[in-house]
Formats: C-alpha cells, structure tokens, sequence
C-alpha cells in the first residue's frame, strides 16, 4: 500500500459526501431490535458492559452523552443500539476504536447514524495506526468506505485525555495485539476496556500483519498492570473490560501477563537453541496453558500462537 | 379433657418436628483442627509434593515451573487471598452467621469469615440464579446451597485462579468445587470436592473439621504489597522445562519413588503401590515426625 494512495483515499472519504450524518439528523425511529443476544452487566459508576459472543462494548453513559468503547459486528449494530437504550436515551457523543478488526469497529457507521441527535455527529477516535490500516485495508479491497467508518478523529501521541460525562478518560497507545491498541481509562469510574490486548479465555491474538508483537503484547499487559489499582486482597478495586469474555480484575491480568511472559521465555530459549519453528512446535511450549487458553481449530489456534511468538520474539 | 391432650400433642408436634427440609444451623465460632493433612496445612507442604493429587500434564508442568520468588518479586501476589476452597484448608478461625427469611424463619443465607486474609463468603440458599457468563470470578466465587437431610451440599463457581497446594499447584479459573457441610455436636466437617478440567483429571476429594470454639476471636490479616526485592519490572519468576532443582528433595527425604510424588490419578490409588516395586520406607522418621498440632510443626526436625 503506497501512501500516496492511502491519502488520497482518505482525502476521498472526507470529501465525498459520504459523511452522511449531520448535526440536525432527526433521532432514528426504527422499532428497538430484540437484546436478547446481547447481556447487560453495570461494570462500575458509569461503566457497563454488553457482552456477545461477537465481542464486547464498553458503554460510559451521563449527562453528556453516550461513549462507546468499540462498536462489535455490522450485523449486530441495531441490537447493540437496543441495549443502549436501555442504558440511556442521550445521543451518542463519541466512539472509541480499540483496534481495527471488523468485529470492533464493524458498527461504526450504523451506530454513527442510530447515535446521532447531539449537537455534534458523534465523533469516531482511535490511533492513527488503526486509521491508517483501515484506510489501507479498505483500499486494497477496493471497497468505498464512508468516512462514519472510520477514527477519523484520530491521535498519534502516546495518550490523550478528555472530560465527559462527569469523569477524565485516558486514552493509552500501545502496540500489542496490533500497532494501534487503545486502552481506555475512566478515571473516575476506575475502569479501563482494553479490546484485544487482553482476553481472559484465549492466547493472546498477535496480528503480525497489523503490527502485532508478543513483547509489545507483555508491555502493554504491564502497561495495563501500572494502570489498575486492586481493592484490598487483590479484589475489584479497578476493573478491566477485555474484547471478549467476562468482565476481570488486575489478579486476572497478573496470571496472564505471567502466562505469556512464561511462554514466551520459553520459546526464546528453544530459539536461542537453534530450534526450528516446526522443533519448536512439537515441543509444545505452551502445553501446561492449552486445556485453559488453547484451540485447535477456529481463527487463532495454539499452533498459531506459537508460531507467533516465534516470529516476533525478537522484535520490540 | 380431650382439648388438653390435642393441646399437648400439638406442643410436642411443634417442639420436636422439622420440616420436610431440614435445616441445620452452622452459626458460632469455629477453631480448625489439623489432624488431617498437617503437614501440608501447618508448615507447608515440601517442594516437589504433589502427593494426593490427581494432576493432569498441565498442572504438574504448571507446579514444575512455579518459583517460590514469583510471590515476593510480582508485588500483585503478596496479598493474593486464599480463595474458598483453598480457605478451607488454611490455619485461620473461621466465623458463621445467618440471614433469615422474617416471614418463615428459615435460613435463606449462611456468611462466613474466615482469619487468614479477612475472607467474607456467602452462601445463597435462596435458590437465586447464577450470575451471568461475563460477570467478573472473584476468590471467594459465587456459592449456592441446597439441603440434603441435614446436610448442606454447596455448589461454587465463578472463581479466580488460586491454589491446590501451596507449592506452586494451581487450581484454574475454569475449576467449580461442592461441599458437603455435616454438623456432629460441636464438631463440624466440611469435605469438598474440586473439578478443575485443566489442572486435574479426576476430581480432588480432600475434608477438614472445625471445633465449636464460643470463645474464639477471629482476628484482623492487614497486608500490604510493596517492592520486597530489586527486581526488573515485569519480571516473573520461573523455571524453564526441567531446570527446577528441588522437584526431587521431598522424594529423597522421605524415601519415596519420584515417580510416586508425581501426583497423577494413578498413585492415588492402593493398587499402585504395587508398582513402587521395592520401596522401604526410612526406618527411623526424620521430618515432621511429631507434627500433629500447630507448635509441633514449626520445623522439620520437631523444634519450636
């Protein structure tokens, strides 16, 4: 992908009129789709949770509006946008991409359109990372995307902060699952949504095509570790929100953060032995975690995993 | 006259019967007693003593790789509670109480507290749902209960990683364990079960008992975490596949096969002792040989 291209694209998205929502857009009408899929849990203050098997959104809701923390599948948007009705009846007034894959940022543009009714459209942010790969992907599909799409309201430092809804809320860069990771810290709610960079039940995801590393994967999970707080005996106190999966706490995130720290080293030290990738697979590195977070079939396997540590075991 | 003695049998009715479902009341001040698996409850079991446990590869390669460094050098680990099945087995006192339903008087939730880290369980008898898939595992977990005659039978999920044995074998946030609570006079026992699908391969049957103890005071654990040691951040300890150098000192100290401190479903069973071939055990006892209670437990060789 040349990145005259990918600007031009960009440029194309922004003047194309494909930014279809505008400030005096009439709140949708449409009948609310059944929930029944989706589960609604308070995480904290704030915070909630809507869970699917497609994923999770976090949901900030108060007087200013409605902050959602990705936006799950295409398919699923008027049944996520049901849930947040039941939540609030405010506008929607900004959308947090924690990474670019479909099945986080696949109801933007439905949930840019249903969310509409504030003074603003609401505003879609993420990482320039995830921006730029977006851009890239739609292009190498070919495909016309619509600026509501995408994070157009990106940021390339290594936080930005904002006010809403009565709490500070941090964004924090990190390269981990992909190269434009976001995780999100309300402050005030002490909660933070993580995306993919941490998952409870599965090896962590490394997209080696979008800039996923395992060693940016055990920073940003000790990023994540400087981030929360435990309440007395390691319970609660702040609470982490993953991509998928049930909501957790840090001593969650301490036994996985150990998890692929263990794994890791372990592969480092069959690499520095001269292993081959396949040597290195039929030791089975990763065997005491597989029944816990190990597949053998589906998008990411144990092999997959493996082979991904291998690959990105040097890299920073 | 008639009216006098259906008067006196409805008073006996009354005093002597018990619903259908009986209830018994846990409430009071419990002591634990150690009589059972005092070794591993009081000073701590050896390294490498994966005896009584029905490990799968997984859990014994997890307690293989476990360093005792890892609970000082990660600061998240130094006030890591024991979760309840683990609590169970733990030296601290344990406290009951009751809520009661006003209208019918019966049980509808027994609390418990327990010394070692403050730990604050409840046990729902009101026959409530589960929590949902994405509600967050806690130590304690989430804990039902139904009654079996005068037995509780106490089923608990959602729970946290924790420990099987504190030596480094895990029991895995997937794992759900049932009690059976019985009272005896002033003796109550608690025997649990543990089926954990990733660290076992058989379920984990261990009991313990309590004395009721009104004049025990459970007192306060303050904790707090903080750098103990230099260490690099994120640094985790532990040993590399067949580094650890002490997996084989409980074998040797006790005169045991290797192979039978293992763990595994295998060697919990009496026909496995034919396989120890030709195994003597020390003639004369050298650790823990008068540990029976917590002051003669105190060091290996019986001194306080």
């Amino acid at each position: 992908m040349n990145t005259h291209r990918v600007a031009l694209l960009a440029w194309s998205i922004v003047t194309s009129g494909l930014v279809v929502v505008s400030a005096q857009a009439p709140a949708p009408t449409a009948a609310p789709a059944a929930t029944s899929e989706i589960t609604v849990l308070q995480v904290q203050k704030n915070v909630y949770l809507l869970g699917s098997s497609t994923g999770n959104v976090a949901v900030q809701i108060g007087d200013d509006g409605v902050l959602l923390v990705d936006t799950g599948t295409a398919p699923m948007a008027q049944k996520l946008f049901a849930a947040i009705r039941t939540l609030s009846s405010k506008p929607i007034h900004t959308i947090v991409n924690t990474h670019l894959h479909s099945d986080h940022t696949g109801g933007n543009q439905a949930l840019v359109k249903l969310g509409a009714g504030g003074p603003q459209p609401p505003r879609v942010m993420g990482h320039e990372n995830t921006y730029n790969r977006m851009v890239a992907a739609a292009v190498e599909a070919n495909t016309n995307t619509p600026a509501a799409a995408l994070p157009m309201n990106a940021y390339f430092t290594p936080t930005r902060d904002f006010f809403l809804n009565g709490e500070a809320i941090v964004l924090h860069h990190v390269s981990a699952h992909t190269d434009g990771d976001t995780l999100v810290h309300f402050r005030g709610s002490d909660v933070v949504a993580v995306g993919d960079v941490f998952n409870p039940d599965i090896y962590p995801v490394i997209d080696l095509a979008n800039g996923g590393t395992v060693n940016g994967t055990i920073a940003a999970l000790n990023h994540l570790l400087e981030i929360t707080v435990p309440a007395k005996y390691q319970e609660g106190g702040t609470y982490v929100v993953p991509g998928h999966g049930r909501i957790c706490d840090e001593a969650e995130v301490v036994e996985y953060r150990d998890m692929v720290t263990i794994i890791r080293d372990r592969i480092a030290d069959l690499v520095k032995k001269g292993l081959t990738l396949e040597q290195v697979k039929a030791a089975r590195p990763s065997r005491d975690y597989d029944a816990d977070y190990g597949r053998t079939s589906g998008s990411w396997t144990t092999d997959m995993f493996v082979e991904a540590v291998y690959r990105t075991i040097n890299a920073k | 006259m008639r009216v006098r003695v259906a008067i006196g049998i409805a008073l006996v009715v009354l005093c002597v019967a018990r619903p259908s479902s009986a209830q018994v009341d846990f409430t009071g001040q419990w002591a634990p007693l150690y009589h059972e698996d005092t070794i591993e409850r009081i000073p701590g079991p050896e390294l490498g003593d994966y005896t009584g446990l029905p490990l799968s590869e997984a859990g014994r390669m997890r307690a293989d790789s476990w360093d005792a460094d890892r609970i000082s050098v990660v600061q998240e680990y130094q006030c890591r509670p024991h979760s309840s099945d683990y609590s169970l087995r733990g030296l601290a006192p344990l406290r009951i109480w009751a809520d009661y339903d006003p209208a019918t008087q019966r049980i509808v939730a027994f609390h418990t507290h327990i010394g070692a880290y403050e730990n604050k369980r409840t046990i729902y008898l009101d026959g409530r749902p589960r929590p949902s898939e994405y509600a967050p595992h806690t130590f304690q977990g989430f804990s039902t209960g139904v009654w079996e005659g005068n037995m509780l039978t106490v089923t608990t999920t959602h729970l946290k990683e924790n420990y099987l044995r504190r030596n480094g074998v895990p029991r895995s946030s997937k794992a759900t364990f049932t009690e059976h609570w019985v009272m005896h006079g002033n003796y109550l026992t608690i025997t649990h079960v543990v089926y954990d699908p990733v660290i076992l391969t058989e379920p984990l049957v261990r009991s313990q008992s309590w004395f009721l103890d009104p004049g025990q005071r459970a007192g306060l654990f303050p904790c707090e975490y903080l750098p103990e040691v230099p260490a690099e951040a994120g640094a985790v300890p532990h040993y590399l596949p067949g580094t650890n150098p002490w997996l084989k000192e409980f074998a040797e100290w006790y005169a045991l096969p290797v192979e039978a401190t293992r763990g595994g479903a295998e060697t919990l069973y009496p026909e496995y002792r034919a396989k120890m071939g030709a195994y003597k055990p020390k003639d004369k006892c050298e650790r823990f040989c008068n540990c029976t209670g917590f002051g003669d437990c105190l060091s290996p060789t019986g001194g306080r």
